[in-house]
């Protein structure tokens, strides 16, 4: 089994780190930049880089904070916001990304998905889906940060991208994201148990426990985690030492280098 | 110098390997060209994507050739992840594909369920431990420079059978199977890994590797 992955999640509007609630109200946090080195410093395990207007605007700007972020930060980086072709894969995997994040390009064509993951390998591609809770033990994906119905279900949607190739899948509770009131763990789980690939939870971390039931009950194998870090609520290595001491398969502190 | 080469086949994010290995101290000189990859004093063979359409890559340019040659002329070549898995003899990914056969045995699927039969996730994606299989085991190979049960970055949907199991030095377990998770033959090794984004760590063994 891997370790359950402690991801960082930095939300740019460039050039800033900015955080909302609910995916609104944004607010500046910072230099992305400097809150990623801060995090690979602290034992991050990867980062997530999300341009979250990119996709209003049609643009990406995350190309620059990648690469400058690249130069000393020797951890794997998904990059998200905005990608709708393989030359914006290319240019964003070039820059020093590992791994990127598709959601509305992939919504409006699915075939997206086939062409990247061909192209790239299913391990590169990632679909992220904002869900929203629109009945008892059902989620709609949504787009733009929650504004854009799509009219897709979240779960059916991460079947079919799973059966398109991706090769993990973010899912984003739109309802709890930014309110420190834990992931909605039944989404999580509802996904986790319908797909073949890696799950990523997002949305709604305010305190270690949270992390424990989500991975527990939710059945993630990767945990996003923003306000609480961004805030200094918690530290990573305290959100590490505590997730160790409840017994999660984390990556354990690295044992210093024995040589140079 | 050491001339470090970069076997750039068009495959990959050649960005963080340079940028790891300069961090190390190295000048990494990216080629496409057999020749100059003779002329080098190491290489590492990179990769991400699929095993066949990176062989295609390689034949197309001449580098197999070139590969083999530096390796026979006991020059350390450095394979990671594809890289490493096309080290050997032939793998079964979207059919079955002849690889550099520098050293003995096949690259295979990882299993889809666990050794308790439960289904498993694919790819295997994160954090795992490196696993030494005898003590000492890791003496005089890059991984001398890590303690064993440090923790690397994963990410493959196959893996690496040797037909030595001796050419396997490192193994981590995924799902319950222990799986190759470095290659030492000589002066031929790999990592299945990616040590240019496992921290730390990483770093230590790609200084080891240049040392």
């Amino acid at each position: 089994m891997a370790n359950i992955r402690l991801i960082p999640r930095l939300d740019v509007k460039a050039p800033n780190l900015i955080k909302g609630v609910h995916l609104e109200g944004l607010r500046v946090v910072g230099s992305p930049g400097e809150f990623a080195r801060r995090y690979y410093e602290e034992g991050a395990d990867e980062l997530l880089y999300m341009d979250i207007v990119a996709s209003l605007y049609g643009r990406n700007n995350l190309e620059q904070i990648v690469s400058d972020t690249a130069r000393d930060v020797f951890i794997p980086m998904c990059v998200g916001g905005g990608i709708r072709s393989v030359d914006d894969a290319t240019r964003l995997l070039r820059a020093g990304a590992d791994k990127v994040a598709i959601n509305t390009a992939a919504i409006a064509n699915p075939g997206l998905i086939e062409t990247l993951s061909r192209r790239f390998g299913s391990q590169c591609i990632v679909l992220s889906i904002e869900a929203k809770q629109t009945r008892a033990g059902g989620w709609e994906a949504f787009t733009d940060n929650g504004r854009e119905k799509t009219g897709r279900d979240a779960i059916a949607w991460a079947i079919e991208a799973a059966e398109r190739g991706v090769g993990e899948i973010l899912v984003t509770s739109v309802d709890r994201e930014g309110t420190r009131k834990g992931f909605d763990i039944a989404l999580a789980d509802a996904i986790a148990g319908a797909v073949p690939v890696p799950v990523i939870a997002s949305g709604g971390m305010g305190s270690v426990e949270h992390l424990v039931e989500v991975v527990r009950n939710g059945h993630v194998d990767a945990v996003a985690m923003a306000d609480v870090l961004h805030y200094e609520r918690l530290s990573l290595k305290e959100i590490r030492r505590a997730a160790l001491d409840a017994g999660l398969a984390v990556r354990p502190e690295a044992p210093a280098a024995l040589a140079s | 110098m050491t001339k470090i080469a970069v076997i750039d086949y068009g495959a990959g994010n050649l960005f963080s390997i340079a940028r790891a290995l300069e961090h190390c101290g190295a000048t990494p000189v990216f080629t496409a060209d057999p020749d100059s990859l003779r002329k080098a004093d190491r290489a590492i063979l990179p990769g991400v994507g699929a095993f066949g359409d990176g062989m295609a890559a390689l034949r197309q340019a001449s580098l197999s050739a070139a590969i083999a040659e530096l390796a026979a002329a006991g020059n350390p070549v450095l394979g990671i992840c594809l890289g490493m898995q096309m080290l050997f003899d032939a793998s079964e990914e979207f059919g079955d594909h002849t690889g550099l056969a520098l050293i003995p045995g096949r690259v295979l699927p990882l299993p889809r369920t666990r050794a308790d039969g439960a289904p498993q996730k694919v790819p295997h994606i994160g954090w795992n431990d490196l696993c030494e299989p005898a003590p000492g085991r890791w003496a005089g190979t890059p991984l001398a420079a890590i303690a064993p049960g440090t923790s690397a970055y994963f990410v493959h949907s196959f893996a690496a059978v040797p037909a030595d199991g001796r050419d396997a030095i490192a193994t981590c377990v995924y799902g319950g199977h222990a799986i190759t998770a470095a290659v030492q033959r000589d002066n031929v090794c790999g990592c299945q890994f990616h040590p240019e984004r496992s921290g730390p760590a990483g770093l230590s063994i790609i200084r080891q590797f240049l040392a």
